[in-house]
């Protein structure tokens, strides 16, 4: 049989979606042993033992200095930007993509704007954000805006573009204004593809702000990481970055049940 | 005064000339079938009367006033595809009709006059046969179950004038002799305006109290787009059936074969 039409089986899924990952960690277990047996002080593969250790004096074990749990007051502070980020250029992206793809008098001035908004590369002006609105938590959530809506605004302005004709005009036949056309019409239909947009969006977002709190933060998942990177602490970024990967996908989920939740119909689902 | 009234109207793209010399006057309550070749400008003239587009020349007017220049209430139309809306259940696609025009800042009605709303347009739905599936989408509905939902949803908003753009183009056979059957009925009730284009002959000729054929009159083989379709043939039907036949009889083989030879095979046998 041709290798293109051989498919796994349901155990023989799992075994092979779980092969990679139990290779991976073989590798890894064994080039950590070796260098720990070679020098016990190394700190470049820290053992799972030596993780373990780590995750409870950072989650478990109140910090001396300011009797906080680190890893979930970083957790906080990172996951408070990204929402605050993610649901302003969500409102912005929507309500320019809406205008920019509806209203041909408003798209002919805003289409170009996002155009070239778009391509201005948002770590670029990072520096700009930290002049302008400082050091705080501003610049941050702003530089997460900033990356994201105008290529949100442009994706909502082209499935608004791509609604057909044919909808819009039975919508004015009747008795649509402009208004209540794109509240009826239009706008819960972009919901359903913003949500889509947003999961796309998820990995430029995490950049962003890992970025921001690399350069400038006081506490935060990515502020940790650079800050431990200075004592080559592995044992620390190691099970931080599984941990973000972990809250990445966790959002990616959700916002993907949610869409089937509350558009059914795009699915091709039952009310 | 009549009731419809095309005073000499052109429509042109650019150098493309695509209607010329429209004249047609429609009384209240015809049922008027559009036919002629692809590209002869049938759907051109509909789009006019939507107001979907505006004439290069001349006017329309609908009892003795000029057309709306947008689409509006007075016009309800049904297309071949994308009538109605995805996103909506088949009893909200047609309440929607009901709550557009009342609710200016919301586009939606609550409380009692929403119940209200919500019975009138289950009733229109139970006459156009769809009251089983009130609270499905219209992905899950077949062809000819979203065309009933969307003339359902055109019913609704009470229009003067009925349009039509091949709305049975993409059904079955057998599903198509049902909806002429239906709107025939929907038709008698409302005493509406009706303008239907379509590509089947048979179609025409059947429903139509009056059969619009659009043709080239002039032709310059140098230069194909220079001049535009007229309305050759303008047939009264259906106040006798044996003059229907004589005016098919009466018509150019080359009219009949641009406008649908395959049809009109398929539906000799009636």
């Amino acid at each position: 049989m041709r290798f293109i039409n051989r498919h796994p089986g349901l155990g023989g899924r799992l075994l092979l979606a779980l092969l990679p990952l139990i290779l991976l960690a073989l590798i890894y277990g064994t080039a950590s042993t070796l260098r720990l047996a070679d020098n016990p002080d190394d700190r470049l593969l820290p053992s799972l033992p030596q993780m373990a250790d780590a995750v409870v004096r950072l989650g478990f074990t109140e910090d001396k200095r300011t009797g906080e749990y680190l890893l979930w007051s970083d957790t906080l502070a990172s996951l408070e930007r990204l929402g605050l980020g993610l649901s302003i250029a969500s409102l912005a992206g929507l309500a320019l993509g809406t205008a920019a793809g509806v209203f041909p008098l408003l798209g002919a001035s805003l289409s170009p704007l996002l155009a070239i908004a778009s391509m201005v590369p948002p770590l670029a002006i990072l520096p700009i954000l930290f002049i302008v609105f400082g050091l705080d938590e501003l610049s941050k959530i702003m530089l997460i805006v900033i990356g994201l809506t105008p290529v949100l605004a442009r994706d909502l302005e082209q499935r608004a573009r791509e609604i057909p004709q044919e909808v819009l005009i039975k919508a004015q036949t009747l008795g649509a204004t402009s208004w209540t056309l794109v509240l009826r019409v239009i706008l819960p239909q972009l919901l359903a593809r913003l949500l889509v947009s947003l999961r796309l969006m998820l990995g430029s977002a995490w950049l962003f702000l890992i970025s921001a709190e690399a350069i400038s933060a006081t506490a935060g998942l990515g502020y940790r990481i650079f800050l431990v990177r200075r004592y080559m602490a592995m044992d620390v970024i190691l099970p931080y970055v599984v941990w973000i990967t972990l809250l990445a996908w966790a959002m990616d989920w959700g916002l993907r049940r949610l869409h089937r939740y509350w558009f059914p119909w795009s699915e091709g689902g039952r009310a | 005064m009549s009731f419809i009234e095309i005073r000499n109207v052109w429509q042109a793209y650019g150098d493309h000339v695509v209607l010329e010399r429209l004249k047609l006057t429609v009384e209240e309550g015809q049922l008027c079938t559009l036919v002629g070749a692809s590209g002869c400008g049938k759907s051109t003239f509909l789009r006019l009367l939507l107001g979907q587009e505006r004439p290069s020349k001349g006017q329309l007017l609908l009892q003795g006033k000029p057309f709306p220049a947008e689409p509006d209430a007075s016009r309800g139309v049904v297309f071949q595809r994308y009538s109605v809306f995805p996103h909506l259940t088949v009893l909200d696609n047609v309440t929607i009709g009901l709550e557009l025009p009342r609710a200016h800042l919301t586009g939606r009605l609550w409380g009692s006059a929403k119940r209200r709303a919500r019975e009138e347009a289950a009733q229109m739905l139970e006459k156009v046969g769809l009251g089983a599936a009130f609270h499905q989408y219209p992905s899950q509905l077949s062809g000819g179950m979203q065309q009933r939902l969307a003339i359902a949803q055109a019913l609704i908003a009470r229009p003067r004038v009925l349009l039509l753009d091949e709305p049975f183009g993409a059904l079955d056979p057998g599903i198509r002799k049902d909806m002429h059957a239906l709107l025939l009925e929907l038709w008698r009730e409302s005493g509406l305006t009706v303008f239907m284009v379509t590509h089947d002959l048979y179609e025409g000729f059947h429903l139509g109290t009056r059969l619009l054929v659009f043709d080239k009159v002039r032709i310059d083989p140098q230069a194909p787009q220079a001049y535009g379709a007229r309305i050759t043939y303008d047939i009264p039907l259906n106040s006798d059936r044996r003059q229907t036949r004589e005016a098919i009889a009466a018509l150019p083989p080359h009219v009949l074969d641009a406008i649908n030879p395959v049809s009109q095979e398929n539906h000799d046998e009636r």
